[in-house]
């Protein structure tokens, strides 16, 4: 991405209206602040509603009678197995387990999937996925969809308001209210909110109808990437890798048993091998004492000075009003320690183990 | 009389009696965002030009502030410890930085004025 001019969102007239600073990240020109600054965003969108542009990352649809075999080769996921608007948390893997990118699959039809990808990851993702679909019955397509997130516990309710009557749809399912459009029940922020892909014009009415509502903001980059690390999400290109396998991850949750044993997936030699020697590394929540925040790339010691691990995102959480960060520890000795010191510039700063997330998951279930 | 000179690093140096108030700009904490921590310098250490004097942390990132010139540092701004939002509230006033003895007040000379920053930041 470097040396290329970056890639321009489709409403960034409407950030542009709203004052935002904006920055790079993946490849595009982003809105990482509002005037109304990181801190009021984040904590907007924990008790109200927070607008996400997110039109960077990617969707994919997948139809055809080989979708689901598709899926199931490129995902540590039975694709066929999902109820029609059931969503997954998966991955693509390289053949070392490694993660390639994380996703959300959701099931639109009999034969049809949606795909919604990472942008730093998004053109990789689409060559893996077109390379892949030669052995199968199954049509790829990129979508090109503005994608909104409006997320926190008034969100449903700003929706209802604005006409999109999220009625029944639960957490992790996602349907096509309209045409051209994906609404998820999901997010990145620990909070009910809903993700929604449209055609540009729909979205454009969509958001002036949502900003006309005092409960909804603009959200920037800024605190999208703060209410993630306090919910314990990570972030690909940082907290997971295409080096880092999701046994390291902590995500064996998102591979059931049955898919793991069957492996069918690409990785899962890789993945049972690592499973068995167990991994060499985890990755946990870190809370540094006092008030300093440890960030990216920061090296972990224990109390004799041995270093046994790095941070892999950290900042600041506004909601829980402490340094939050996450990383990962070796687990070549036996008992992981509690207490770790985190080096920033020359000073050894104590960090506690912490688990994750640092705030609570509020999402809709039932 | 203090006389108020400015840096291309966004810093404001407000000289009186041979001391220096150092801080930040109204611009520099607007493109800082919220600040959540400020890490202080020890009072009797002594700067050069261009030496990291303090470090100031947002949500999402660390800057360093260096020093605008040549001194000891004669205090810090304790009230950042539990307040670093003063900088973005009041950059100019409540939220400076650090105080320093100049060493050689003829540092002074190569740094803006107002209307010089002024013209810098548009």
């Amino acid at each position: 991405m470097t040396g290329s001019e970056p890639r321009r969102l489709p409403l960034e007239d409407l950030h542009v209206a709203a004052s935002a600073r904006f920055g790079p990240f993946a490849g595009w020109s982003m809105p990482i602040t509002y005037p109304a600054g990181v801190m009021k965003e984040h904590l907007h969108a924990r008790e109200h509603a927070g607008l996400f542009d997110i039109s960077h990352m990617k969707l994919f649809e997948l139809s055809g009678p080989g979708a689901a075999d598709l899926i199931a080769k490129a995902c540590p996921l039975d694709a066929a197995s999902l109820a029609v608007s059931q969503s997954k948390y998966t991955f693509f893997l390289n053949e070392q387990a490694g993660i390639i990118d994380d996703l959300i699959v959701t099931r639109l039809g009999d034969e049809r999937f949606m795909i919604v990808a990472n942008a730093g990851n998004a053109a990789e993702d689409e060559a893996h996925l077109r390379r892949l679909a030669g052995g199968f019955d199954c049509k790829v397509e990129a979508l090109d969809r503005v994608f909104l997130a409006i997320q926190g516990p008034e969100a449903w309710a700003a929706l209802a308001r604005a006409g999109v009557e999220t009625g029944s749809l639960l957490f992790m399912h996602g349907i096509e209210p309209k045409p051209g459009w994906f609404m998820s029940r999901s997010g990145y922020t620990g909070e009910d909110g809903f993700e929604i892909g449209l055609p540009e014009a729909d979205a454009r009415a969509l958001a002036a109808k949502l900003l006309a509502d005092d409960r909804v903001m603009w959200i920037g980059l800024a605190a999208r990437d703060s209410l993630r690390l306090e919910a314990g999400l990570c972030l690909h290109g940082q907290d997971i890798t295409a080096d880092l396998d999701p046994a390291s991850a902590g995500l064996m949750w998102a591979i059931a048993k049955p898919v793991r044993e069957a492996g069918r997936f690409i990785g899962a030699a890789a993945l049972k091998a690592i499973i068995a020697a167990g991994p060499r590394q985890k990755r946990v929540g870190l809370k540094p004492q006092g008030r300093q925040p440890i960030r990216p790339g920061t090296e972990l010691f224990d109390a004799v000075g041995k270093q046994v691990g790095r941070v892999t995102s950290g900042g600041f959480g506004p909601s829980v009003n402490i340094p939050v960060a996450m990383g990962y520890i070796d687990m070549a000795s036996a008992d992981a320690p509690s207490l770790l010191f985190a080096e920033v510039r020359g000073a050894r700063i104590p960090v506690d183990v912490h688990p994750l997330p640092f705030t609570p998951h509020r999402y809709r279930k039932g | 009389m203090a006389t108020t000179y400015f840096t291309q690093d966004h810093e404001w140096i407000r000289v009186e009696s041979g001391i220096a108030t150092v801080g930040i700009t109204n611009y520099a904490q607007e493109q800082l965002g919220d600040l959540v921590f400020v890490e202080l310098p020890e009072v009797g250490r002594v700067l050069k030009k261009g030496d990291t004097a303090v470090v100031v942390e947002s949500v999402k990132a660390a800057s360093d502030v260096y020093a605008p010139v040549d001194g000891e540092i004669t205090a810090a701004n304790a009230a950042l410890s539990s307040e670093p939002a003063l900088v973005n509230s009041s950059a100019a006033g409540d939220g400076w930085l650090w105080k320093m003895k100049l060493a050689d007040e003829s540092q002074l000379v190569g740094l803006l004025d107002e209307a010089g920053y002024k013209a810098l930041v548009g």
